[in-house]
């Protein structure tokens, strides 16, 4: 294509069109609008479908049932939105439906600032629907990112058949930035579902780590689908015997598949033994501070992920093991850094926290790296 | 990715919302990137209103990678209202640039601050106030040089809605004719 200055919104609009999402549920919400923008002029032009429901609640069940129906399915919000999306983010889970959910953070907590910048939304990623469950979330730091991990998003969604959230941020949303986008045709993801009838199928098979091909209402094959928990065919049970393995295959299934799942970027310097470690807009602070840190001779590592959830935890703890001191910045009060912790113990991290809708500064990192 | 920070020139531009100023941001980094083969971010924050309220766009203008994507300390700082001069006028940096529609601006307590009548230049030359952001962009780019002259032109016209281009590029050029009277008057 060609150089075009761009928002991070619309590269999450395009990513969704070269995946091949053709259909778009969802209720305009600051700062994530521009993504229902693009997505209402152009997926209309590829076949696609855009509905703009009554409210979070309806846009998660209408992507819910247009996935099973056969379509690619994605819907954009942020905080407010996000929140009321919970329950039917749990029952896609639950139900392994694939689809991607996109949410710009903001100022939160509640209405908070609907202008204005936030990483507030990490653990309501994580766990804004109740009970234990597999999710993936990814989070750009650039405007190309955007488009490309909203590429991934829908190709780990479909793949692991779980809800993946695209987790991303008013600075990265908003901000625009020259990006050259690949030529759709050259994007093809691999049809991961059933598409026509052809043999036995059972839709909640339980091999230890296996992912059960999802089949297309309509092709078919007759099974049910409920948010109770349900044997193999899908009906619901409370026999114990039939809930344990499903348990075991249904919080296992990404677990032997981190390596296509967990995606990070590390800039090591020998002998380093400061690191900063973040994602999303607070990656860019981080690196612009890193330069100015290594400019004034200090040896520091950076590490920047890109997949939040699962949390790449055996990467964090090789860092924890590496280096004395890691940095953990971001726009909100310490929420990624309880992981950090988690992995390599309160006393090796520092938090730089900024949860006022402004952006963390490369100053504060820098004197983070002094303290 | 491990080199040194790029020297960076960092603009902020301020005005009422609904004065164009997020898209004079938009079309110089636009400039800049697509027609200057530079490097270059766009930020912008600007209050719930659809008009009214202090509104501001920040661009980043490197020859190299630009990471943190907002401005750390201006170089230049462009005020089209009284708001936005008295909320944004003091965050130049120390011999930077500061320029002030004093056609919109009334109270000016910055005697560094160069004064361009940049609404009723718009006026006088277009017919149309809204034309404000584009003669703002004249003379920014003709007191800065940040982006070439011919980059900006081609970023105006581009953006300009069809039939308007000729106007917005005799705004542009009233822009580029304030700045060459303000260097040649050789003060701010």
């Amino acid at each position: 294509m060609s150089i075009k200055l761009m928002q991070g919104n619309d590269a999450i609009g395009w990513g969704a069109i070269a995946a091949g999402c053709r259909f778009y549920a969802g209720y305009p919400i600051t700062p994530s609008t521009e993504v229902a923008e693009i997505l209402s002029r152009e997926l209309p032009k590829v076949g696609g479908k855009f509905i703009q429901m009554e409210d979070e609640i309806a846009s998660m069940a209408a992507i819910i049932g247009a996935s099973v129906g056969g379509l690619k399915s994605m819907t954009a919000t942020s905080g407010p939105g996000f929140s009321l999306m919970q329950e039917n983010i749990g029952y896609a889970a639950m139900t392994e439906i694939p689809c991607v959910i996109v949410d710009v953070q903001r100022l939160g907590p509640s209405t908070g600032q609907p202008t204005a910048a936030s990483q507030g939304d990490v653990m309501q990623a994580r766990w804004g629907t109740h009970g234990d469950h597999p999710i993936i979330a990814l989070s750009p730091t650039s405007v190309r990112q955007a488009f490309d991990l909203t590429v991934k998003a829908f190709e780990l969604s479909e793949k692991y058949r779980t809800p993946v959230i695209l987790l991303t941020d008013e600075i990265i949303g908003h901000m625009r930035e020259p990006v050259d986008l690949p030529d759709f045709k050259t994007i093809q993801l691999p049809e991961y579902r059933l598409t026509k009838k052809d043999g036995e199928y059972i839709p909640y098979r339980n091999e230890p780590g296996d992912v059960p091909p999802l089949a297309n209402f309509g092709v078919g094959y007759r099974y049910h689908i409920t948010a109770l928990f349900h044997d193999q065919q899908g009906f619901s049970t409370q026999r114990v015997d039939e809930i344990d393995p499903w348990l075991e295959r249904f919080n296992s299934k990404l677990d032997k598949h981190l390596d296509d799942i967990l995606m990070l970027e590390e800039d090591r310097m020998p002998g380093a033994q400061l690191a900063i470690l973040s994602y999303g807009a607070s990656a860019r602070t981080s690196r612009h501070a890193m330069k100015l840190a290594r400019a004034r001779g200090q040896k520091v590592d950076l590490m920047t992920l890109l997949t939040i959830w699962p949390f790449p935890e055996a990467q964090v703890e090789a860092l924890g093991e590496r280096v004395d001191r890691i940095i953990v910045p971001e726009m909100n009060l310490g929420q990624l850094a309880y992981e950090v912790e988690r992995m390599v113990g309160r006393k090796k991290v520092k938090r730089v926290t900024r949860a006022n809708g402004e952006m963390v500064t490369p100053q504060m990192v820098l004197d983070a790296l002094e303290g | 990715m491990t080199g040194s920070i790029a020297p960076r020139t960092e603009i902020r531009l301020a005005g009422e919302g609904g004065q164009g100023m997020i898209l004079a941001g938009i079309i110089l980094a636009e400039a800049a990137a697509i027609y200057d083969g530079k490097m270059a971010v766009q930020t912008q924050s600007y209050g719930p209103e659809a008009r009214g309220g202090a509104s501001k766009s920040e661009v980043v203008i490197s020859a190299g990678e630009i990471d943190h994507p907002e401005v750390l300390s201006a170089d230049v700082v462009v005020t089209l209202s009284q708001e936005a001069f008295d909320k944004y006028a003091s965050t130049v940096k120390p011999g930077g640039l500061l320029i002030v529609d004093d056609d919109n601006v009334r109270s000016i307590d910055v005697p560094e601050a160069v004064k361009i009548p940049i609404g009723r230049l718009a006026l006088h030359t277009t017919g149309k106030s809204i034309t404000a952001n584009t003669v703002a962009l004249g003379v920014l780019v003709g007191l800065t040089g940040v982006v070439s002259r011919e980059a900006i032109e081609k970023a105006v016209t581009a953006r300009a809605p069809r039939g308007t281009e000729e106007m917005n590029r005799q705004a542009l050029q009233a822009g580029f004719t304030a700045a060459e009277q303000v260097r040649e008057g050789g003060s701010k």
